[in-house]
């Protein structure tokens, strides 16, 4: 049976049922795989909150290894002592606090008349309790986000940063050790006790970061707008914290 | 009993020699630079590659009589489209750290200009076995570049295989760093896998010499 495969019906048809085939087996696959994604993304989070905190498998001076991922849930359990909800001057304790969308908070946050929820988790490193803190902004193509660790006078203990399409070479390097390591022992108050900040600055010379209390770590040549990027977001989403660690004085 | 004839062994053959994808038709150059920094990405970049060319050719192969003549580009495109979600969703549940580091090159998979061309030149006009074996030696063909390029990038560039440190600890001075052994940071840039694939064809071309153009 010869088909005329250059009727224009012929090719309507041929499309419409090749979008139904095509649709629905891949509709029924993302169904399927859904479990497993989610869990990985969950494990990612984990994986990320406990990096901020220098909980990690590096062994090398440049690495960025995560705690393995059937390790991870374990390890974050046990080290992550309590997590909340901060939501204005209401704190509620949430074991599922990490699962927070920080995007959908902040868009929701646009609403003038919404508090937004803040997720907050709690750990110990050497007898002292330490805070994690999720930031969320804009660099130069795309979103950057990461996870602050800070003691209880907000000087911070470590920092994890990632990206969604920053420049390769440029931009991306924020997730680089070399650049993430700098934020250690960096203080987020000025003298006097009020929210500052860190600033990733251009020629602010300080390569080793000897000077923990200037609010400034060193920028990365060529990433000028990612940079200000991070520094924006470490801004506007820490501050907003603010009010919880007066609490803890 | 030969295990394929010899108008089949051909097939898989060719394109890992004398008329390979990257280094003779020079296709699918775009994605030999910008995943080979490593070995690993190349060598899941090539089985992904091998996947989605083998089985998109049967497909395309099959559907030969019935894809209307007029619309056959966007059908090849959908059979490639689809396939490459299905790496990606697998990567996604399977191997998630790596389909991370390979981010977006999965979907550019799609626009791999070998998988494209042998659908069009090969799998419309061949039955679904010769598209097959057509499909994964070009693939294979493809991927033995890549992977010759992720490993002499990653072993110069960074001192390691798959992640190993196989030429000692750069930091604490063991093994051939101990005697003033420097890693090349130009290997682990872009324009060092044109020049690695440069230095391959230069070395398929003195050995064949037929493959050189006047």
């Amino acid at each position: 049976m010869a088909i005329d495969t250059d009727k224009n019906s012929y090719t309507v048809i041929f499309a419409i049922v090749m979008v139904i085939v095509v649709g629905s087996i891949l509709a029924g696959l993302a169904q399927g795989l859904k479990p497993l994604v989610k869990a990985n993304e969950r494990f990612e989070i984990q994986q990320n909150i406990l990096y901020a905190m220098g909980i990690n498998a590096n062994e090398g001076p440049s690495d960025v290894e995560f705690i393995s991922a059937d390790k991870v849930e374990d390890v974050f359990n046990s080290t992550i002592t309590k997590q909340y909800i901060v939501e204005g001057d209401k704190v509620t304790e949430d074991a599922q606090a990490y699962l927070l969308d920080v995007k959908k908070e902040e868009a929701k946050a646009k609403d003038p008349n919404y508090t937004r929820k803040l997720p907050l988790f709690e750990g110990e490193k050497d007898g002292n309790p330490i805070y994690v803190m999720p930031i969320r902004g804009k660099g130069l193509w795309d979103a950057i986000w990461g996870f602050v660790a800070v003691d209880k006078d907000m000087v911070v203990q470590g920092v994890f940063f990632d990206h969604a399409g920053e420049t390769p070479g440029l931009g991306s390097e924020i997730k680089q050790r070399y650049f993430m390591d700098d934020f250690e022992g960096e203080h987020l108050l000025n003298e006097s006790g009020a929210f500052k900040g860190i600033t990733v600055a251009k020629g602010n010379a300080d390569p080793r970061n000897d000077r923990k209390t200037d609010n400034a770590v060193d920028a990365i040549a060529g990433a000028t707008i990612t940079g200000d990027g991070v520094t924006a977001m470490i801004k506007k989403d820490l501050r907003m914290y603010v009010p919880y660690f007066k609490t803890l004085k | 009993m030969r295990l394929l004839s010899k108008k089949d062994s051909k097939l898989i053959m060719d394109p890992l020699a004398d008329n390979n994808p990257i280094t003779i038709q020079v296709l699918g150059i775009c994605s030999a630079l910008a995943i080979t920094a490593q070995l690993k990405p190349s060598i899941v970049m090539a089985i992904s590659v091998i996947f989605v060319l083998g089985a998109g050719n049967v497909v395309i192969s099959l559907m030969r009589n019935i894809i209307p003549s007029k619309i056959r580009i966007i059908v090849q495109l959908v059979v490639v489209a689809t396939l490459v979600i299905i790496v990606d969703q697998v990567l996604k549940a399977y191997a998630y750290s790596l389909s991370k580091e390979l981010s977006v090159f999965i979907g550019l998979i799609i626009t791999n200009c070998i998988i494209m061309g042998r659908f069009e030149a090969f799998a419309l006009a061949n039955g679904p076995w010769q598209s097959f074996l057509d499909g994964v030696g070009n693939a294979l063909g493809y991927g033995v570049i890549l992977v010759i390029v992720g490993f002499f990038r990653e072993l110069l560039g960074s001192g390691t295989l798959m992640g190993f440190k196989v030429l000692g600890d750069p930091v604490e001075k063991t093994g051939l760093y101990a005697i003033g052994y420097e890693n090349n940071g130009f290997m682990v840039l872009p324009p060092m896998a044109l020049i690695v694939i440069g230095i391959i064809i230069w070395v398929q071309r003195s050995k064949n010499k037929e493959l050189i153009e006047d």
